[in-house]
């Protein structure tokens, strides 16, 4: 197991240095010259040559990289054209709501994902499989910004039941008051979280249920099922017990994955939502072409993922050892 | 880690689902394209002739899928966008399709540390939120037709690097293949004739959802207000423009999001019946 953890962690190296110059590449991809693109037209030669030299553009390429790299190490993004603060510290204010949307989102596809996929292979091709199918199918063609204004149209704007916009508490503070004696503020939070939630998880959990009913029909196939039964247990459970454990090994590392697509659709997400997160705020940086303010982003959402399937991968292996054996 | 991905792609529909998707996918997706060539002749009104008296009517005979908020006809603009869509989608597929293929071929069959750095740099690319790199991309490039496909370029062709290697590796100890090496056929020559041909079942597929997944993109592109600026009539931005009635009159944007909806299901339904037909290898129960 050591051996494999300290492999995965090897592995991580590389990968961050990788993100690190395809982030520092979008600068070199500005066709011309990127100060005066990033200024805009109104801009006067002198700002024009004092970003120039703040991003470090009259030095060669490659002791650009070197510098970027230097300063993120030390935890320096640079700072935002627009808006005269660290990208740094603008980043930290906003990326707990996209963390809570994304969790949330992730924990609502996994349930939905998984409830489905069984559903659909305790009887392949019958008609609740069909149907479950069909459904995965809408799903996954459905766009989420579609799906959000729908869900936005029905439940606040018709029925009026949830906010349409905006966050409330964040969910873990929130949570503490409940615990507190006081719940007003953890519903008020719930109530704004779900439909932006639900939007965001649908495509997900459709993708995840096609692949836990996949997963499950190769399972529900194997000697040990056919021995369970054998053996006398219950259909029900050998299907909930049994099988399911089996056969969501490769889903946990599909669910990891989706982590990605969802931090990526929190952008639309939260556009439509006004939720006040990375996402909103990529709009903005790149509205007005905020180049370290974008750079900032795109490799604090890299990260992120990174982690997340670093960390799927090390669950993975203490799940399975046939992965950290092999 | 490819392993899980290869195996989602992997998904076959329910027996009695299989047909019907093939079909019902094949003709979506054949009128889609056949109403985009035909835009010109099927336009039932100039895009840009307002009348400002039949703002937001329903649909109607003089009105096929009522107006917009300039009382333009929604029909003759949303034909008009799905040449939009479509032209990008194509383009982005196509590329993406032929360096991701490059890729896999080179890739798999050469191994060795060329492998190795090209799949790491796979694995780079797949390191980012896609739509996040699409945005990047294009703040950084500027608005405009080639510099959307671009931007979607970047973010799709590793799907088929890595398809195309996982087929390169298994086609490269087939027999004639080998046969193929034994009697001196350059290795060029065995990419092209003997290991692409092989490959072109799973390539098919993947550029039939990877159609869908481009007008989804593009979609979000323009609904964000980065795709073409208007006056182009990209799906995406009616649908967004639309969000400012929702209100009162959602038919604009509701009907815009079903032409993306009804566009993509069509793709991926028909990506996932040519995956039944041209992929005998991954049979599975079901």
């Amino acid at each position: 197991m050591t051996a494999y953890v300290i492999r995965r962690l090897l592995l991580f190296v590389p990968m961050a240095i990788g993100i690190v110059v395809v982030t520092f590449c979008l600068l070199l991809l500005i066709p011309g010259d990127p100060a005066a693109v990033l200024l805009g037209q109104e801009a006067t030669p002198e700002a024009i040559a004092t970003l120039r030299r703040t991003l470090g553009l009259d030095q060669p390429a490659y002791i650009q990289l070197f510098i970027y790299f230097g300063n993120i190490l030390q935890g320096d993004l640079g700072q935002s054209i627009f808006q005269n603060a660290p990208v740094s510290e603008i980043i930290l204010g906003r990326i707990g709501a996209t963390l809570e949307l994304a969790i949330v989102a992730l924990t609502m596809s996994a349930a939905i994902g998984i409830t489905l996929g069984v559903i659909a292979a305790m009887r392949p091709g019958g008609i609740v499989d069909a149907s479950a199918m069909l459904l995965a199918q809408l799903g996954i063609s459905m766009p989420v910004y579609w799906l959000a204004l729908l869900l936005m149209l029905a439940f606040a704007v018709m029925l009026g039941w949830l906010p349409a916009i905006g966050r409330g508490e964040p969910l873990v503070s929130a949570f503490g008051m409940a615990l507190a004696g006081n719940p007003a503020p953890l519903l008020d939070s719930l109530s704004h979280i779900a439909l932006p939630a639900a939007s965001l998880a649908v495509n997900s959990a459709a993708i995840i249920s096609r692949l836990v009913r996949a997963s499950m029909l190769e399972v529900l196939n194997e000697d040990f099922v056919r021995t369970a039964r054998a053996k006398g247990v219950r259909r029900r459970q050998v299907i909930w017990n049994h099988a399911l454990r089996n056969a969501l090994l490769p889903v946990i590392s599909v669910i990891g994955l989706r982590f990605g697509a969802l931090l990526g659709g929190a952008i639309l997400t939260e556009t439509i939502f006004a939720w006040p997160g990375l996402g909103q705020l990529t709009i903005a940086a790149i509205s007005q072409r905020d180049l370290p303010l974008i750079q900032g982003i795109v490799l604090t959402f890299a990260m992120i993922f990174a982690t997340v399937t670093l960390i799927v991968d090390l669950l993975y292996a203490v799940v399975d050892p046939r992965i950290r054996l092999k | 880690m490819a392993d899980t991905q290869l195996r989602a792609r992997r998904f076959r529909l329910p027996k009695r689902l299989r047909n019907a998707a093939l079909l019902i996918g094949a003709a979506i997706s054949s009128t889609i394209i056949l109403l985009a060539i035909f835009a010109p002749f099927l336009a039932t009104h100039d895009l840009a002739a307002m009348d400002m008296v039949n703002r937001f009517s329903g649909p109607s005979f003089e009105h096929l899928l009522g107006t917009d908020n300039f009382g333009r006809d929604i029909w003759s603009r949303l034909i008009y966008g799905a040449r939009i869509s479509l032209t990008i989608a194509i383009i982005a597929v196509t590329c993406s399709a032929i360096i991701g293929t490059i890729v896999g071929l080179v890739s798999g069959y050469f191994g060795g540390w060329i492998d190795l750095l090209l799949m790491r740099l796979t694995d780079i690319f797949l390191g980012f939120p896609p739509l996040l790199l699409v945005l990047a991309v294009v703040a950084v490039l500027g608005p405009g037709l080639f510099n959307v496909a671009a931007s979607l370029v970047v973010v799709s062709w590793t799907e088929y690097a890595r398809v195309v290697r996982s087929t390169t590796l298994s086609l490269r100890e087939q027999n004639y293949v080998q046969a193929a090496r034994a009697l001196g056929a350059s290795p060029w020559r065995i990419l092209l004739r003997e290991i692409l041909p092989n490959s072109l079942g799973p390539i098919t597929v993947l550029a039939s959802l990877g159609l869908g997944t481009a007008i989804v993109w593009e979609s979000a592109l323009s609904f964000l207000g980065f795709g073409l600026p208007p006056p182009a009539p990209t799906w995406g931005w009616s649908l967004s423009y639309g969000t400012r009635f929702i209100r009162d009159e959602p038919w604009l944007s509701v009907v815009s999001g079903a032409a993306i909806m009804i566009t993509v299901l069509g793709f991926n339904l028909l990506g996932d019946g040519l995956r039944d037909v041209l992929d005998p290898r991954h049979k599975t129960r079901g």
